[in-house]
């Protein structure tokens, strides 16, 4: 198990990485019921003025707080959770996907015990999450 | 968009049936192996009833209420031009298989900014008529100089 009791602000939680594909991308389409095409099509979102295919900013706020579940094991633990959608994370039609790395720090140990983490996403050297927070009730 | 809106609250949506297949494909799409997404056993060892959603899947069901509304004509809102810039979940308890979840979707704020609207939408969810998660999406609608 994790220690808790060690704690402290500014605590960095292990990073994760994860690579976004667009056969990812159609299966979290199926899963969410976000069928939009610009997650999917090319043609749809080139024609938008978007560079590529983009993930859904849903599927990064997603992966991101698996930073904080992994850590707490349990996810129920985490009692609210807010982002802030910045930049799009481009797909290419390719088989590696691309790269995006998500990390957490210990922002804040409240009074009542829950812990804020803030959360980081970045896709080509850019954040592309801002404002990205969870409040984590610990297991007792 | 229709700013005397603010405040409307739209009819509660049909029950979403949560499911372990349901589950699991969000898991799976997201790209997390956590066993309490998938294994009730595992689940139960952390004290829970059966298996777990992760947190943010309640925008499957969030989402498609939210949707109805987008496209009332009283609301006049450009669906086209939607992009969702902010997410927030606050949960009362883990959404867990066999949950019937209902959303009723609330016009929480619309605000200009230049040529954009700014909607917030906030989304109750609840199960057998008890509280699960409540949402709040802002959407951004881009007015016709940007």
């Amino acid at each position: 198990m994790t220690d808790f009791s060690a704690l402290a602000v500014g605590d960095e939680l292990p990073t994760i990485e994860k690579y976004f594909t667009r056969k990812q991308l159609v299966a979290y389409a199926h899963a969410s019921g976000d069928m939009n095409p610009i997650h999917q099509d090319e043609a749809v979102a080139k024609s938008v003025g978007l560079p590529d295919v983009i993930a859904h900013g849903m599927l990064t706020m997603g992966a991101a707080i698996q930073v904080v579940t992994d850590w707490v094991k349990d996810p129920t633990a985490v009692i609210d959770y807010s982002v802030r959608m910045t930049r799009p994370v481009v797909v290419p039609n390719t088989a590696e996907g691309v790269l995006v790395t998500f990390g957490g720090k210990i922002a804040a140990i409240n009074e009542d015990g829950t812990i804020r983490v803030d959360l980081s996403a970045v896709f080509a050297e850019q954040t592309v999450l801002g404002q990205a927070r969870a409040l984590v009730r610990l297991p007792q | 968009m229709n700013h005397d809106m603010i405040g409307h609250a739209y009819p509660a949506s049909q029950p979403y049936l949560v499911t372990p297949e349901n589950i699991a494909a969000f898991a799976d799409a997201i790209g997390d192996s956590n066993p309490i997404y998938r294994d009730a056993d595992y689940a139960k060892s952390l004290g829970h009833a059966s298996v777990c959603a992760p947190p943010t899947f309640p925008i499957v069901a969030t989402m498609s209420a939210m949707e109805k509304s987008f496209h009332d004509p009283a609301l006049n809102m450009d669906y086209s031009r939607i992009v969702h810039s902010d997410q927030r979940f606050e949960y009362v308890r883990p959404i867990r298989v066999g949950d019937k979840l209902v959303v009723t979707t609330v016009i929480e704020e619309i605000k200009a900014l230049g040529s954009n609207d700014i909607a917030l939408f906030r989304t109750e969810v609840t199960s057998d008529d008890q509280p699960v998660v409540t949402g709040w999406s802002k959407l951004v609608v881009r007015g016709d100089d940007s």
